[in-house]
């Protein structure tokens, strides 16, 4: 099981009599969504052993965190995986919150839950999208899912001005609270989306090619999966019952009804279903929000410098990738000692060796794409 | 709710498999020795009252004397939580045992503190440095870095 270099030189001598190939997939390759390289050791086509190499997108978040103040990390957190800053934001501000013991307004916690679950729904189109591309399904699918994406792009631009870097979430409420003609456009787009996704699963899951590349193909046991740390749909995909929504509810998750689409197999198609069944679920989240959304002030009033008491908080939220963390310590000054950062796609790497050993090198760019990493958090 | 379990609770079963592995027992805190570090750890993941199947997240500070490990573990069966520390004294090539046969999940963070931090993991499968290079200087999360 081990992700090593030695197994790969032994491999490397040996197989069976036959020369092995060394195949460099990436870093420059369409298939990765980033800078990202996997070394790939061939037998033919059949994979023998897979090693990701990391590092391109380094930026050293962390380390740049330790020289800003509490506020100025927000924007930091847009830039981990840029595809969900609003989740990155709402984990970075969790931990804060506990560090500081500040409590946002109720209309904030609703705020934040609609810009989440609008982030998750984005999120996943992405990671769907892409995976069709991928799949030889050029680009049409795609532009469908990037039409979706683009509508709630508009919502955000409404409410905060930004696209992708947010930095909506404060320590103690939201930047900005919801614009005129909000509750209008959320319901519109709301009614067409769910018939979007009708569309979609009628495109996509009774594709012949699709079916024959996803279904059985890298399944993933729960057992391992819960012991290699992955989290999110990756592991709901193997039939495990964690959301940290529902089993360690945080904001106003617990006053919500949705369920937890889960997976049997764990295999390639699991994964790309259970995504969508949670867009589903998504959907139902919103419609509950903007019917129960009470009215009151949207920010808890906050120092922009804020000083944490001597201490340290984890702080977590379901990220779309999985389980995102930040980890901050504080020594009482404006900026944090340390901050970790609990990257859900770094750590649902640790499975890609074995989901790509003894598949074909074909099944690597799917079996890579149905774990949706995102290279900017997996590197940050 | 996940339930964090108590440093007294935790404490009171360790004495039962283990004499004298707690290293420091603070009020917010719990320290694990390090050489005892793996033995431990299976513990926390085969015994009934923890079954922490899943190591959560591993991280590390460096507090220049000293680095500590912050080990997060998970309990899907149990929906219960547990978190501890060891401490790492010296600057000069801090090396404690590795989890990976533990958990799997350790594999990939290891290295990452491993190449941020410069902290070796004794018995880690591919014990090398994931975001920099070989051969860059130095270790980047150390606070005597630049």
């Amino acid at each position: 099981m081990s992700q090593g270099n030695e197994s790969m030189n032994e491999s490397e001598k040996n197989i069976g009599g036959t020369e092995s190939v060394l195949l460099n997939l990436g870093p420059q390759h369409p298939s990765t969504h980033g800078v990202f390289r996997l070394r790939t050791l061939l037998d033919g086509e059949e994979v023998v052993d897979v090693e990701p190499i990391l590092g391109y997108l380094h930026r050293g978040s962390s380390k740049l965190a330790e020289e800003r103040s509490y506020t100025q990390i927000i924007t930091l957190t847009d830039r981990l995986d840029y595809l969900a800053g609003m989740s990155n934001n709402l984990a970075y501000i969790s931990a804060l919150e506990k560090l500081t013991d500040v409590e946002p307004p109720e209309r904030a916690r609703y705020l934040r839950v609609i810009m989440v679950e609008l982030m998750r729904i984005a999120s996943h189109l992405m990671g769907i999208g892409f995976l069709i591309n991928d799949l030889g399904a050029w680009i049409t699918p795609l532009m469908h899912m990037f039409r979706e994406r683009e509508k709630i792009l508009d919502l955000f631009e409404m409410v905060c001005g930004a696209r992708i870097t947010f930095s909506y979430m404060r320590l103690g409420g939201v930047s900005h609270d919801l614009p005129e003609g909000f509750e209008k456009s959320i319901a519109e787009f709301l009614d067409d989306f769910e018939k979007k996704i009708e569309e979609y699963e009628n495109l996509l899951l009774g594709n012949e090619i699709i079916l024959s590349r996803m279904v059985g193909v890298a399944p993933l046991a729960g057992e391992r999966a819960i012991n290699c740390s992955i989290t999110g749909p990756n592991l709901r995909a193997s039939g495990v019952d964690w959301d940290l929504r529902k089993q360690d509810p945080y904001e106003i998750y617990d006053q919500l009804d949705f369920s937890v689409p889960l997976g049997e197999n764990g295999d390639n198609w699991d994964r790309m279903v259970v995504r969508i069944e949670e867009m589903k679920e998504s959907v139902h989240i919103l419609r509950q929000c903007m019917d129960k959304l009470p009215q009151g002030p949207y920010r808890a009033d906050t120092d922009f410098f804020v000083r944490p008491p001597e201490g340290e908080a984890y702080g977590m939220v379901e990220a779309p990738k999985g389980e995102l963390g930040f980890y901050l310590v504080s020594d009482g000054s404006i900026a944090p000692y340390r901050m970790g950062i609990r990257s859900p796609s770094f750590i649902n790497l640790t499975v890609l060796r074995e989901l790509c050993v003894g598949w074909k090198l074909a099944d690597i760019i799917v079996n890579f794409g149905t774990l949706d990493i995102n290279v900017g958090e997996v590197d940050r | 709710m996940t339930l964090e379990l108590s440093r007294q609770y935790v404490v009171s079963l360790l004495t039962k498999h283990f004499e004298d592995v707690i290293d420091l027992d603070t009020e917010k805190h719990l320290y694990i020795k390090a050489e005892n570090l793996h033995d431990v750890c299976l513990i926390f993941k085969d015994e009934p009252e923890f079954k922490m199947d899943m190591l959560r997240y591993l991280d590390c500070v460096d507090y220049i004397d000293h680095f500590e490990l912050r080990y997060a573990l998970l309990s899907l069966s149990n929906n219960q939580s547990l978190t501890f520390k060891v401490r790492l004294w010296g600057r000069d090539d801090p090396e404690v045992a590795s989890v990976v046969d533990v958990w799997e999940g350790a594999n990939l963070q290891e290295r990452e503190i491993y190449d941020l931090m410069g902290i070796g993991f004794i018995n880690h499968p591919n014990m090398k440095r994931i975001f920099l290079w070989e051969g860059f200087p130095g270790h980047p999360l150390r606070k005597d870095f630049l």
